[in-house]
Formats: C-alpha cells, sequence, structure tokens
C-alpha cells in the first residue's frame, strides 16, 4: 500500500485526525502542543498520529496536502490547516462549529 | 541562521506587490503578508502562495513561522 494510500484511509477512516509531532498526551512541539489543546477545548474526539514514529507518514503528509508543515488537521477527510489557521479559526469560533459538525 | 528581513525580501520577490511584516528571534518568526493575490482564495490557498514564494530555502525554517495573510484594504 502506497503512503498515499495509507493516508487516504486515515483521513477518511476517522472523523478528527491531527497529524502531529509526538502524541496528545505527550506532544513534542509547541505548535503540535496547541493545536492539542485547542482541540481539547472544543471538546473534539480526535485521532493523534505521531510522524516522528513514522518517517513515510511524516513527508508523505506534507505531499498530500501540499503543505510544508507540522502538525496537519484533517476533519471529514478535508485538510484544514495547521497551527496558525486553526488558531485563526478557534479564535473566530470557526473551529468549534466545525468539531460540533462531526459529533451529530 | 535566516533573518526576518530574508523572509521578508523572499516573500515580497515571490508574491509581487505583497507587503510582508516579519519578526522573529532567529528561531520563531511572524510574518503578517498582505496582498491583492490573495482575493478569492481560502486561507489555505493563500498561506501556500506564501510558502511557494519562501520556497525550499526555508523548508526547515517554515514550521517556526506563525502566517497570517490579509488582503490590502481597499478591496
Amino acid at each position: 500500500m502506497s503512503v498515499e494510500d495509507r493516508i487516504r484511509e486515515q483521513v477518511t477512516g476517522n472523523d478528527i485526525v491531527l497529524y502531529m509531532k509526538g502524541t496528545p498526551q505527550f506532544p513534542q512541539c509547541g505548535f503540535s502542543g496547541k493545536s492539542v489543546q485547542m482541540l481539547k477545548a472544543c471538546g473534539a474526539q480526535f485521532k493523534g498520529i505521531d510522524v516522528l514514529a513514522d518517517p513515510e507518514i511524516r513527508d508523505g503528509i506534507k505531499r498530500y496536502s501540499n503543505w510544508p508543515t507540522i502538525p496537519q488537521l484533517y476533519i471529514r477527510g478535508e485538510f484544514v490547516g495547521g497551527c496558525d489557521i486553526m488558531t485563526e479559526l478557534y479564535e473566530k469560533g470557526e473551529l468549534q462549529k466545525l468539531v460540533a459538525g462531526v459529533k451529530n | 541562521m535566516i533573518t526576518p528581513q530574508e523572509i521578508k525580501d523572499l516573500i515580497e520577490a515571490g508574491l509581487p506587490g505583497a507587503q510582508a511584516r516579519v519578526s522573529g528571534d532567529g528561531h520563531h518568526f511572524e510574518a503578517v503578508v498582505r496582498s491583492a493575490a490573495f482575493a478569492g482564495k481560502s486561507r489555505i490557498q493563500q498561506h501556500q502562495l506564501v510558502y511557494a514564494a519562501l520556497g525550499d530555502r526555508m523548508r526547515e525554517q517554515i514550521h517556526a513561522l506563525s502566517l497570517k495573510t490579509e488582503l490590502p484594504s481597499y478591496t
């Protein structure tokens, strides 16, 4: 299975996926940690994927989304953004709406 | 080590007409980029334009760049 197929399966098999450095319990990078905090503040149930533990995914995800950085948030298979865009969405209450939209 | 000025120059060279305000301590940078090219584009597309302007040279430092994109006020 190509890395692209692996990623497609991950982002379509879970409602909310955060590609990050480290795990939600132990983020290994400030931006990843901040992203986890925002998702928790929205009460999101999400799957954290540690790219440090999987170098193939770490590079593959950047090609998949044409986005050069980690973390990367996916909701229902769609790339939402990195830490900056998540912060902007969170401050405008839009991230909360995206998360709530998944719950029902 | 890359400087805020170099980041500003890269963005403004790669995005004609854009204005970039960049600050940073050599490790973490903040950039606010204003360009008419962002009109009609999603946030993701706007940020991708800036990353494209920054090019591969920035690839390693990009993850420490906090980015905000804006449209020019007259639009």
